[in-house]
């Protein structure tokens, strides 16, 4: 067997835990939204669904940790092994890395479906899970550095075949992601190890709340980069050639994706502009630092788009905007990321506002973050994988999606129903509704709330609608479909190629000294002082 | 299907330097546009405000007496605790046109303070005591919600100011 034909299946064994995930994601989803509509279907979801907060900590771990942090470990690599061309350095390690993470995955789930865990994907302390869902998600995370090291390890084999070469785009890409997420795990690997595991345990009688918010945006933010640029990658590397045209820069491509890995990390502080007890001062860096990283955001819209434009005129676009037109908007792998980059334009808008100091008083824990989050990680990143899915699932089966027609009216579902979501739970949070309420039983609807609310669920059902006829038609091109596919990834070639990049442009460890750098700048100070003052007196509870 | 057009590597550079610099001044005016108008408007954020141990909340002054006192002329403080599901005080009084200083904190797991008509939106940590100041200029209700998801009945934790016309 070649490399990459051993390599997928495992992609495909990351990619079953995945899909799994987002389904059980999507079913607990739709209850919240209807809910929010007045229609409780709680009672008639017991006992395997508890409450509504116990359905709400199922779709968040699952969608937004599992769905995505699978797919990624099984996607990157094959993307990476496809570009070097080379196999993975350690596949037996690559096995147990998989096993590793999906025993993490069933150690923590355990609680979470149980109801031991309603704690959200957030998991603040004082609110106490059992110790197995700590230690799950943690074998979860030492698993993706394993992936950090398989990856780095193939590299190394590949640059002795090829000294001097620069590295192949997507693979490099792919490192600088991993080592991104390895680094940026720090936090939440710190929280787990020194505050959570050893109180869930009862090793230690009690834990601080400020500390253990500080740890978890310290990986919170970054994460969500982690989900962010693996869609990234396909934009820039496969999509261009999906739609028929060539990158327009690489160097500006690997510009970007180092100062992702510089700048992801060091501004976690925007998650709690309105936490007490850590300094203004402090706070505001970490603005700065936000909008700092909205550069290399500004420069991947740029390459992306002029990338996709040059398609476009190849398949005869013209004008300035009218091109847009001329994409292949029959196939559903690109509809759907084109569709994804849209609606992530209007999540990085919103995202800037609530990078914005003062803007962000006003929607800070309101429905206007789930309203966000759904844009981002629910689009941009779901949407994306979605459309990755549909060449992918069929390169590894060796089967033609079964039916492209279905796929693109799950697309423009999921774009449809989202914008109707979405903008309902924006306009929700600034009319002041708090996130993660069970609203529909709250004794405190405000009455400008109430002809908005029940968008929430059209678009919420009309989402779970989409998600279904995704399931089906990748269940039958598993079961049903008969023509084959071949197998063979392209990757776009590029109009100003590696060579035009200066050398430092195919190293990471100089970024990642400047990395550590600002990281030690940015939260040195503010995590001293917390570990010199706070005295881990919270003893914490099950209040669910 | 035509080859897409080639061009010159020089030319994407050029396409690339009209991008970057309007790219690194636009966040960079953004963030001064905010932070100027910010101060201008005299916003604040929440910073350190002391600690008060979270199990000895009801017996650590000012915590130990919540509530509402006038501390100057149109000047209020709120002394609150939070806890699983309620704010102590849930219904606060004062005349239209007071400014009002919130001086609070959790006794149990994390909540929030959220008014949304008067731009209040803070976060109630145990351990941490958060301080912020508003004003209440019209009369009329203001309802305040708990922000953060905190047990099963977070739903019901809400309150509300009532700000009574100016005698």
């Amino acid at each position: 067997m070649t490399a990459v034909a051993t390599l997928g299946r495992l992609t495909a064994a990351y990619l079953t835990v995945a899909l799994l995930a987002l389904l059980g994601g999507v079913v607990t989803g739709l209850a919240q939204g209807l809910e929010h509509a007045g229609i409780n279907v709680y009672p008639a979801l017991a006992p395997v669904v508890q409450s509504y907060y116990h359905g709400l900590s199922l779709h968040g771990v699952l969608n937004v940790l599992v769905w995505t942090t699978f797919f990624i470990c099984g996607f990157l690599p094959f993307i990476a092994v496809q570009a070097f061309d080379v196999p993975l350095a350690a596949p037996r390690l690559g096995w147990f890395t998989f096993w590793l993470m999906t025993g993490g995955l069933l150690l923590a789930a355990i609680p979470l479906v149980g109801n031991a865990a309603t704690v959200m994907f957030t998991f603040y302390p004082p609110l106490k899970a059992h110790w197995a869902f700590y230690v799950g998600l943690t074998l979860v995370v030492v698993g993706t550095w394993l992936v950090t090291l398989n990856l780095a390890l193939t590299r190394q084999a590949w640059r002795r075949t090829h000294p001097g070469e620069r590295t192949p785009l997507p693979a490099f890409m792919a490192l600088v992601t991993f080592t991104m997420w390895t680094l940026a795990s720090a936090g939440l690997a710190a929280e787990m190890l020194f505050l959570t595991i050893p109180w869930s345990l009862g090793l230690v009688a009690g834990t601080d709340a400020l500390l253990a918010r500080v740890l978890f945006w310290f990986t919170g933010h970054p994460i969500v980069y982690f989900w962010l640029l693996p869609a990234y990658i396909s934009w820039y590397t496969i999509v261009p050639r999906q739609a028929g045209g060539r990158l327009f820069s690489d160097p500006l491509a690997r510009a970007s994706f180092l100062l992702f890995l510089v700048l992801s990390t060091p501004l976690g502080f925007h998650h709690q502009y309105t936490d007490p007890g850590i300094h203004e001062g402090w706070k505001l860096v970490h603005a700065f630092l936000t909008f700092a990283v909205f550069f290399p955001s500004l420069l991947t819209f740029f390459n992306v788009v002029a990338s996709l434009e040059s398609g476009a005129r190849a398949r005869g676009g013209r004008g300035w905007v009218a091109w847009f037109a001329k994409l292949p908007w029959g196939d559903p792998s690109v509809a759907a990321q084109v569709l994804a980059m849209l609606l992530f334009a209007f999540g990085g808008i919103g995202g800037l506002i609530n990078a914005s100091v003062s803007l962000n008083l006003l929607v800070h824990n309101t429905a206007w973050i789930p309203g966000h989050l759904h844009l981002t990680v629910g689009t941009a990143v779901t949407l994306s994988f979605m459309g990755i899915t549909y060449w992918l699932v069929p390169m590894l089966s060796g089967r033609a999606l079964w039916s492209r027609r279905l796929a693109l009216v799950q697309v423009w579902l999921w774009v449809g129903g989202m914008v109707i979501f979405s903008n309902a739970l924006h306009r929700l949070g600034l009319m002041g509704m708090p996130r993660r309420t069970m609203i529909g039983a709250a004794a405190y609807i405000q009455p400008e709330w109430k002809p908005v609310l029940p968008l929430v669920a059209v678009g919420g059902t009309i989402l779970t609608l989409s998600a279904l006829l995704y399931f089906a038609n990748l269940a039958l091109t598993l079961v049903v479909s008969r023509a084959p596919y071949p197998h063979g990834l392209m990757f776009a070639e590029a109009m100003s190629g590696p060579d035009h990049a200066p050398a430092i442009f195919d190293r990471l460890r100089p970024w990642l000294v400047l990395a550590v750098a600002l990281i030690a700048l940015a939260y040195g100070p503010s995590l001293a002082y917390l570990l010199a003052t706070t005295p881990f007196d919270s003893p914490g509870m099950r209040v669910w | 299907m035509s080859e897409p057009a080639e061009r010159p590597p020089t030319t994407v550079y050029l396409y690339e330097l009209a991008w970057i610099l309007p790219s690194i001044a636009i966040p960079i005016g953004m963030l001064a546009a905010l932070t100027v108008t910010a101060f201008g408007a005299g916003i604040h954020l929440p910073s350190h405000g002391g600690r008060v141990s979270p199990t000895q909340v009801a017996q650590t002054a000012p915590f130990d007496a919540p509530g509402v006192r006038q501390t100057g002329s149109g000047r209020y403080e709120v002394v609150m605790t939070s806890q699983i599901w309620t704010f102590a005080p849930s219904e606060i009084r004062v005349p239209a046109g007071s400014t009002v200083t919130f001086i609070a904190t959790s006794r149990d797991v994390v909540h929030g303070l959220l008014i949304p008509r008067a731009r209040v939106n803070v976060m109630l940590l145990p351990g941490q005591i958060a301080r912020v100041t508003t004003r209440f200029d019209r009369p009329g209700e203001y309802p305040m919600f708990c922000h953060e998801y905190c047990g099963i009945a977070h739903h019901t934790m809400w309150g509300k100011v009532i700000v009574e016309p100016a005698p």
